[in-house]
């Protein structure tokens, strides 16, 4: 019977394409917007990730109190032993120590003077090593402007606007001033190797990354980091892993009140960021829930009229001697196959407009221009398992429940009234 | 003359008796000085009481030597600075201990700050909000550690009543800024009702936050004037145990080359 009812929607297209067209639309337009809202929740969480919080970080615990002051009074001594300590009960992350410092980036004239200078966020990660992770991580390579990469100890990277502000090309000099872990003041001379934007505006207004092993140097924190952040091998954040991980790791400071001791929090632990993504998904839950609904009721209208339009024909079906219930697993099973193939059609267009956009992303720079969260400002979808499914939702489902409650209406119908019917 | 006859005795209307005109006059005046220093001994005004203070703080020239305690988080550091004063623009300070410090040089002419480094060999300009970071990780900024203009320039002084500190009779001074550009809105400050020495002063913001602290340990004699030798200083807004002030050794009035205060000595 399936085949049958198949064929007759493919020779009848009034029946047939205006429902399907209609499937298709409202099935793309989910799939597209399911993959758009998680590529928000998903950059949000990768760009926290790669600059601020990792999967899982490790600091003092007077450091977590204040991190939003770059704290570097309150850093992790002895950072070595505890990177050890890490890798070897951790193995399933990769750790890496940073640094994070505020301070002055200045630009001597001829005569070692200030010409021009500019406030900076400074992020010391290890950039010199072979088996860093943090050049991968940071997307640091792709993200080069002009110049290359440090080489060599003594160099660091500037973002580009910041280098323009200030007039500098690759290989000038600049001199950092700040304050050592012990409240000194710290300068320390730089060769700029290169500019990069990093496509996240709080960033881009001015920010450096230098080697951890220089500024370590230049801050007076040998052997010291302000923070350990560790990052699952796969490169996805995993919720329940990371709690067992610092669940772990904290009970064996439990018991000490030492305000120096070492604390792990997880991504979502971290700088509200748990709260904003717990808000962030309800809303988006929402948000699509009431899109699902909208569509669900647009594709029950669609069934509902396709239904009712059919009137005449059920009528003479019925006259002819069709059952009742005969007529109604027809009229739902047609349903169900333009729902199933529309469905399909347009999750596949819905799919591929997401990963299309997913490889070149929408930039909105000049919409943030003023922000100061760790966002991207090129937005992109992200496709996961789920956007292969939600369409059906309304697509399927939703047709074929408009079907099935618009064909009840056969069961009312009188086959003694219907000649009188035709008649009309 | 008129005369003013009556029986035994004559007056002539409009002379008068010299001695007795000196004497009337002889108590006007004592009366009149009376108040008048009755006037300023119970209710000096609060401009009056700060040009004292002021009187008493500035020199045409200061050379100090003095020892910055900085108490933080974790350890205590000890930073002993040279520095040379000329008026309310001109200053020159360096950093004589730590090893690390050492050769640190500020130069502050009028409202620019410069600093000079011996490990860069860079003379960088600090200004902006960046003066207001603080000085080797002290509880003075480095807006602190430039001020030089005379309290009663900057602030409108009242007289909010009287207390005590070390054991000494204050004035109780309140302070409200004339102009914007004041690094503090409003002040309060213990004023020594002998010596002239603000005891204890409490800085704040527009908002009426409180910023800063100073405490006075101790008060010596130098050169006939008063000063303040240990002070404790504290930053509001930061826990710890702030950082304290102690006076070395100081010269007011000597003379000071003109090469002091230029950029050509932070490299020397």
């Amino acid at each position: 019977m399936t085949w049958f009812l198949a064929k007759g929607l493919l020779r009848d297209r009034s029946r047939s394409l205006f429902p399907m067209i209609v499937v298709v639309a409202g099935v793309m337009l989910t799939v597209f917007f399911q993959s758009w809202v998680q590529g928000e929740n998903y950059e949000l969480i990768r760009s926290s990730a790669a600059f601020q919080t990792g999967h899982v970080k490790v600091t003092t615990r007077a450091y977590a109190e204040k991190a939003d002051e770059l704290p570097n009074d309150l850093a992790i001594e002895v950072v070595s032993g505890l990177l050890a300590e890490l890798r070897t009960e951790f193995p399933q992350l990769a750790w890496t120590p940073r640094i994070r410092f505020g301070g002055l980036l200045d630009v001597p004239d001829s005569l070692g003077e200030t010409r021009t200078q500019g406030p900076v966020v400074g992020l010391a990660v290890d950039l010199l090593s072979a088996t860093s992770p943090e050049l991968k991580l940071l997307n640091i390579k792709e993200a080069m402007v002009r110049g290359r990469l440090p080489e060599r100890p003594g160099e660091l990277i500037v973002s580009d606007d910041l280098a323009t502000k200030l007039g500098i090309e690759p290989g000038a000099l600049v001199t950092l001033f700040s304050s050592t872990m012990y409240g000194a003041t710290a300068t320390a001379n730089f060769t700029m190797a290169g500019t990069i934007r990093f496509g996240i505006t709080a960033l881009d207004k001015g920010a450096i990354i230098a080697d951890v092993a220089d500024v370590q140097a230049a801050l007076e924190m040998d052997d010291a980091a302000g923070e350990v952040i560790g990052l699952f091998r796969s490169g996805e954040f995993d919720g329940r892993a990371a709690d067992k991980v610092a669940a772990q790791f904290n009970a064996r400071y439990a018991g000490s009140d030492d305000k120096y001791a070492p604390k792990m929090a997880t991504l979502p632990e971290q700088g509200g960021l748990g709260q904003v993504l717990q808000l962030h998904g309800f809303s988006l839950g929402i948000v699509v829930s009431v899109f699902l609904f909208a569509m669900s009721l647009v594709l029950w209208n669609a069934g509902l009229m396709g239904s009712l339009r059919r009137y005449g024909e059920f009528g003479v079906r019925l006259a002819i001697g069709e059952r009742k219930a005969h007529l109604y697993r027809s009229l739902v099973a047609e349903s169900a196959i333009v729902g199933a193939v529309g469905s399909a059609l347009g999750t596949a267009i819905g799919l591929g407009a997401a990963y299309w956009l997913q490889a070149h992303g929408i930039d909105a720079g000049a919409m943030m221009k003023g922000s100061t969260m760790m966002y991207s400002q090129v937005l992109r979808p992200h496709v996961s398992a789920a956007c292969y499914y939600v369409g059906f939702i309304p697509g399927l489902g939703a047709t074929v429940i408009g079907a099935m409650i618009s064909g009840a209406t056969v069961f009312r119908r009188q086959t003694a009234t219907l000649i009188k019917e035709l008649e009309q | 003359m008129s005369e003013c006859r009556s029986e035994g005795y004559v007056r002539k209307i409009g002379t008068r008796n010299p001695g007795l005109v000196l004497a009337r006059v002889a108590v006007l005046a004592a009366c009149g000085l009376r108040l008048a220093a009755a006037a300023g001994a119970e209710a000096p005004t609060g401009e009056w009481i700060l040009n004292k203070v002021d009187e008493n703080n500035y020199a045409d020239t200061r050379i100090a030597v003095s020892e910055m305690v900085i108490h933080l988080a974790r350890n205590t550091r000890t930073v002993r600075a040279k520095s040379w004063v000329r008026g309310t623009d001109e200053s020159f300070t360096e950093f004589l201990y730590p090893p690390r410090d050492k050769g640190t040089k500020m130069l502050k002419l009028g409202d620019e700050l410069w600093t000079y480094t011996p490990s860069t060999d860079r003379t960088i300009k600090i200004s902006g909000h960046m003066l207001r970071q603080s000085v080797m990780g002290s509880d003075l900024s480095y807006e602190d550690m430039m001020e030089g203009h005379k309290l009663v320039d900057q602030y409108d002084a009242k007289v909010a009543g009287d207390d005590t500190m070390l054991g000494r009779k204050c004035w109780v001074l309140e302070l409200t800024a004339k102009s914007a550009d004041v690094s503090y809105h409003t002040r309060k400050i213990w004023v020594d009702k002998e010596r002239y020495v603000p005891l204890r002063e409490n800085r704040y913001a527009k908002s009426g936050k409180l910023l800063k602290t100073t405490e006075v340990k101790s008060v010596s004699q130098r050169q006939g004037r008063w000063v303040a030798d240990h002070v404790s200083f504290k930053d509001a807004l930061k826990s710890g145990e702030g950082t304290e002030f102690v006076l070395d050794s100081l010269r007011l009035n000597a003379s000071i080359p003109d090469y002091v205060f230029s950029k050509a000595a932070l490299k020397k």
